[in-house]
């Protein structure tokens, strides 16, 4: 006889715990399945977490949570050869309630999530890998697991697989196969460093945080960003690029990532660092356009096994938490009326819709296939930018007027005007 | 049918412990925390000695409510029941009260029935001690059957259990008389894959909690009252000094090695 529940979870990340969280609370029988060791083992975000969405799964949420800092600086960074044009805001309303973001390393912040899941009354199963769907006349009524004594039934089956969406293919919502143009490879360190350092370093008052998203020679001008986020007590410092650019410029991930860490502007705040953690994982960045079909008879599919990642923003963890939650609504409403078909679960696509999950998405959905044909935005420009920034504040007895001249004539030499005013229309056009 | 208490401790996964250098002790934050590996192998040899002769497995540990964890792990493993012994009064026990306070606990799973064999990990690999499985043979009176690599058999008419004890280059047979106390090694079995259903259900048990006031205690033996072992210096082992790297081709270079043996006297010389 096989394990009955109302609902069963794949994958214990943000989406699914949100997922069971929300249903558990609601009095539904829940299990989720997990294939790590313990919920947060097997993954690499970054680690920025956003308050908002967060708390619309727990309310208060920052009070309990093993979080790392709240986020009161953002800067971005173009890095060349040797040189980086800075950009940055910071600002003290983030360094208390409500709070905007926070970094958090997942291990301990997915475990927490976890326990309140648990604690509401959702069955987590650790260690045991879902190997298959079951079915019966083409509807979803289960999972099997790779134990023994494995199968377990359910009304409906949420898929919060992740990026290596196995099941979500099975399942006939996402075709097979690995798209290389919309996977996008991650790897990143955790390196120690005391938190006076951290502080001083990054200019930082006592407990507050700040993150560094790099563009330009950060991803060798490949389509991706680089990111250093201050943790307690250590760095999260990592690379993320399109892996299709990885394979046609034959390069490795580790390369990329040694190669930032070597760079003069990012060498100086490592220093002395230790390397505790090394983590890859693949980031589903094909946007709206690869969103799969996100629903079926018995079936729902959430966070990133649904695609839905925002790289523009570096965002993730904030759209896996509202599908889960969306998700867990959807299946409510469907368990009032007794029918988890495919008709009943299709208001999670409309609830995505009119949220701004995927309102966001297709914002940007232009964006990756723009980028990938105009490297020219972190090849050629971070360069130009670089070189006219150095030209203007080289203080050499040459006047403004001159300098000015002199930038413009190189940047045209490199650029027709023409071509740059497409450029800037288009990107607009784009991101706008 | 055999009555059996297996004791489990959680531990911090020392492959990420580091040692504060400066102040000797333990840097425990942040680090997950396990089924010491030893007491895994214990939870093992009970299951199947049930399977085999029929009977009770109940985990036990003292710890704090989060060691709810490890028991649950038990449980999946197959134990029948899991008690918890956690009381703030428990805090900073050393080896002796800690086996104080577990064979407390063995006495009153024993009121309700008599208890045949007790397991432990041979040691935790937090503290390393290997202390408190024989400290609670010592209070039970239980006969005391230490790095146990191997259980021959039970036999339940002439209450005697039959084991295997690791010894540093040979193991020893002996035969000992019920009830007894076995702390074992990771030799004595390969741990199972458990089953779903184990997992399920483990996960929905409810575990009993025991406080000092649910057992037969000393106020002065638990505790950091009842302690009085205290920690002078934990530090890692000096490494061993490195082994010598014979380069070369390797004709000249097993030539160099030979004449090394011959000369330290570990081959004689022909």
């Amino acid at each position: 006889m096989a394990e009955r529940f109302e609902v069963v979870v794949v994958g214990a990340g943000p989406a699914g715990l949100a997922a069971a969280l929300t249903l558990a609370r609601a009095g539904v029988e829940v299990i989720v399945f997990e294939r790590g060791e313990h919920p947060g083992s097997k993954n690499v975000m970054g680690g920025v977490l956003y308050r908002h969405p967060t708390e619309a799964v727990v309310p208060g949420f920052y009070h309990q949570a093993p979080l790392e800092r709240p986020v009161v600086e953002q800067r971005l960074w173009l890095l060349t050869g040797e040189a980086a044009l800075t950009l940055g805001y910071k600002d003290m309303v983030f360094a208390g309630e409500p709070f905007n973001a926070f970094t958090v390393l997942r291990a301990r912040f997915d475990r927490w999530l976890a326990d309140q899941a648990v604690a509401a009354g959702a069955l987590l199963i650790n260690e045991t890998v879902v190997e298959d769907l079951l079915w019966e006349n083409e509807r979803v009524v289960g999972v099997r697991t790779g134990r023994e004594g494995g199968d377990v039934r359910a009304e409906v089956v949420v898929l919060a697989e992740g990026a290596n969406s196995l099941l979500t293919q099975k399942a006939g919502l996402k075709p097979d196969g690995i798209n290389t143009n919309q996977l996008a490879v991650a790897v990143k360190e955790i390196i120690a460093l005391p938190r006076e350092k951290i502080e001083d370093r990054f200019n930082l008052e006592e407990g507050q945080g700040c993150t560094i998203e790099l563009l330009g020679e950060a991803t060798k001008g490949m389509l991706g960003t680089a990111f250093i986020y201050t943790n307690k007590d250590s760095l999260s410092v990592g690379v993320g690029v399109l892996l299709a650019s990885l394979v046609r410029r034959r390069l490795n991930p580790n390369d990329l990532l040694e190669h930032l860490k070597s760079h003069p502007m990012v060498r100086s705040l490592l220093a002395g660092g230790e390397s505790k953690e090394y983590q890859g994982h693949l980031i589903p960045e094909g946007g709206y356009q690869a969103v799969p079909k996100l629903y079926g008879n018995g079936v729902l599919v959430v966070g990133d096994a649904a695609m839905l990642v925002n790289g523009v923003h570096r965002e993730g963890s904030n759209l896996a938490l509202t599908s889960g939650l969306l998700a867990a609504r959807t299946i409510l409403a469907a368990r009032e009326k007794g029918d988890y078909s495919e008709a009943n679960l299709a208001p999670y696509r409309r609830a995505l819709e009119e949220s701004f999950v995927l309102k966001d998405l297709k914002k940007y959905q232009g964006a990756s296939f723009f980028f990938d044909q105009n490297p020219q935005f972190f090849t050629l420009y971070p360069g130009l930018l670089s070189r006219a920034a150095r030209e203007f504040l080289t203080v050499d007895n040459v006047p403004k007027r001159a300098k000015q001249k002199r930038i413009l004539r190189e940047i045209t030499a490199a650029r027709s005007r023409f071509q740059i005013a497409r450029d800037l229309y288009s990107l607009w056009r784009v991101m706008g | 049918m055999l009555q059996m208490v297996v004791c489990v401790k959680q531990v911090p996964d020392t492959a990420e412990v580091r040692i504060n250098p400066r102040t000797n002790t333990l840097v425990r934050a942040g680090v997950p925390a396990i089924l010491n590996p030893y007491d895994a192998h214990a939870v093992e040899a009970a299951v199947q000695l049930k399977e085999k002769y029929g009977g009770q497995v109940t985990a036990l540990s003292m710890g704090p409510p989060q060691a709810e964890e490890v028991l649950r792990r038990a449980l999946g493993m197959g134990a029948d029941r899991a008690i918890l012994l956690s009381d703030r009064a428990f805090a900073g026990s050393d080896t002796l009260a800690t086996s104080y306070i577990l064979a407390a606990a063995i006495r009153a799973i024993d009121r309700e029935t008599p208890v045949d064999l007790v397991f432990c990990g041979k040691q935790a690999i937090d503290g390393d001690t290997a202390q408190v499985g024989p400290g609670i043979a010592a209070r039970l009176g239980f006969t005391q059957l230490t790095y146990v690599m191997a259980i021959d058999g039970v036999d339940l008419e002439k209450r005697q259990i039959q084991v295997q004890r690791k010894l540093e280059d040979k193991r020893e047979v002996i035969r000992g008389r019920l009830p007894a106390l076995l702390t074992v090694v990771k030799d004595l079995n390969e741990l199972r894959y458990a089953s779903l259903p184990a997992l399920i259900r483990a996960a929905r048990a409810t575990i009993t909690t025991w406080s000092k006031d649910d057992l037969d205690l000393d106020p002065a033996s638990i505790g950091l009252k009842g302690s009085p072992t205290s920690v002078r210096r934990i530090f890692a082992p000096p490494a061993r000094p490195g082994g010598e790297l014979i380069p070369g081709e390797p004709r000249q270079a097993a030539a160099i090695l030979v004449a090394k043996l011959v000369q330290t006297k570990i081959i004689a010389d022909k």
